[in-house]
């Protein structure tokens, strides 16, 4: 059967990753083509490289690394961050991304969602959505989750679904950061509401946050996860190996 | 020369570097006459089907393709290239193939539960059901490679080679004589990816 994907994120800035706590106080923490490499060597399934700042500041992605990380490193790479036209798909595709992450762009526009399912397939879309409750209702939030655009979340999920997105992340910002373990109900909301991948984020803070995810939630497709991976607190080879003693499929 | 036939369907990059990677040199051409004359072809491919065929024989390609393939040259189809080795597909209506492998390209959702979540994505085992495939030499039985697909090659007979379990059994790897696919992306599977992939160089 199709294995459970570990998916490291790589949030990059200025060509260096980053990683904050809840969206702040980022610090340098590796070079991206390094760590990406790394990264595939030691087992994990797809990466995914985020311009952080681009959605914020209007910054160009790097293209020069990703050129040089999907030139050495050979597992899907899916990458996001200012998205904001076909023409920014079309530019990350010729630079080796598999995947094309949407998040700010598509609120600005749902029709780029549309558009570039037509044009490069849905399996080539990924929705990004910030997600945080506001007044106990799950809430999407826009440029790197600064700010709340009021639009209540699973509708729009499903919208975008609807439109062509072949994938979803659901970063919760309630537990980004917190590492107290992944945001089960409002993973499990997005599971009910639609039938494509969904990749859990926000919350790991150790193996077993893993094993209670695909535990609790068998519909979820993917866990991602940043600092845990990058500052070492959790290897990859270890946390399938406690994943496959659970009795969760994963690749090894 | 190993050429990588490019006719305008999908993304060539990774395949390429990943030759490179593998220290063969592959060179992406649209030109019949090169495909005639190369030592190898890849024939890579995302998209429809039909959109995929038609292009192929608008450039010519296809002849070219059977003619290099029928005096012996080696030819990897990936992805939807594979399923262009077939007879043909029921992708949106019913379109031929190049014929080089019979079988015929259908819809997943007709073979597996409906509780499984369709395109097929991500990484699944490969099950050898012969292990005389010279691209396979290097793999273990359960090897992880990474697959996005929707329809599947049915009735490949003695032309199957591996398949992955999805709710049913999905045919993953196909050879007749010369001619050989992939289903899933041996560019993006990692080291199990690459070792087929320098396979097929050292043939």
């Amino acid at each position: 059967m199709i294995t459970k994907r570990i998916i490291p994120c790589l949030d990059v800035r200025d060509g260096r990753v980053v990683k904050g706590v809840n969206f702040q106080g980022l610090a340098d923490v590796n070079s991206p083509v390094e760590l990406a490499r790394y990264y595939s060597d030691h087992g994990a399934d797809e990466l995914v490289f985020y311009d952080i700042t681009a959605s914020a500041e209007g910054r160009a992605l790097f293209t020069d690394i990703l050129v040089e990380t999907a030139s050495t490193v050979f597992i899907p790479l899916t990458v996001g961050g200012g998205i904001n036209t076909v023409e920014d798909f079309d530019r990350v595709l010729k630079c080796g991304a598999d995947k094309v992450s949407v998040n700010s762009g598509a609120i600005r526009n749902p029709d780029l969602v549309r558009e570039a399912a037509r044009r490069y397939g849905d399996q080539c879309v990924v929705l990004s959505a910030d997600v945080k409750r506001v007044d106990g209702v799950f809430h999407v939030f826009a440029k790197g989750g600064r700010e709340d655009t009021g639009m209540e979340a699973i509708g729009w999920i499903k919208r975008c679904v609807e439109m062509g997105a072949g994938e979803i992340v659901v970063n919760s910002i309630d537990t980004d950061g917190v590492k107290g373990g992944f945001d089960l109900e409002m993973l499990s909301a997005v599971c009910d509401a639609v039938s494509v991948p969904v990749i859990a984020s926000g919350g790991a803070g150790g193996i077993q946050d893993f094993v209670t995810l695909f535990k609790t939630l068998p519909r979820v497709d993917a866990g991602l996860a940043a600092s845990i991976f990058h500052f070492g607190e959790v290897r990859i080879p270890d946390l399938k190996d406690t994943l496959a003693e659970n009795g969760i499929i994963v690749r090894r | 020369m190993m050429i990588i036939v490019d006719y305008g369907v999908g993304n060539l990059f990774s395949l390429k570097s990943s030759f490179g990677f593998v220290d063969a040199e592959a060179r992406v051409s649209g030109d019949p006459e090169e495909i005639l004359c190369a030592d190898k072809i890849i024939l890579p491919g995302v998209g429809a089907f039909g959109d995929a065929a038609k292009k192929l024989r608008d450039l010519g390609l296809d002849q070219a393709l059977t003619a290099a393939a029928g005096r012996g040259t080696p030819l990897l189809g990936i992805c939807l290239g594979m399923q262009l080795l077939f007879d043909k597909s029921y992708e949106y209506g019913e379109h031929p193939g190049l014929g080089l492998i019979p079988g015929s390209v259908r819809p997943i959702a007709e073979v597996i539960p409906s509780d499984l979540k369709i395109p097929h994505i991500g990484w699944n085992a490969l099950h050898f059901d012969r292990r005389d495939c010279p691209l396979f030499a290097d793999v273990r039985e359960g090897d992880c490679v990474y697959f996005v697909h929707s329809y599947y090659a049915a009735d490949c007979g003695s032309a199957l080679v591996a398949s992955a379990e999805y709710g049913a059994p999905l045919t993953a790897a196909v050879q007749r004589e010369n001619v050989y696919g992939c289903q899933f992306h041996p560019e993006k599977s990692g080291q199990v990816g690459m070792k087929i992939l320098r396979a097929f160089c050292d043939l």
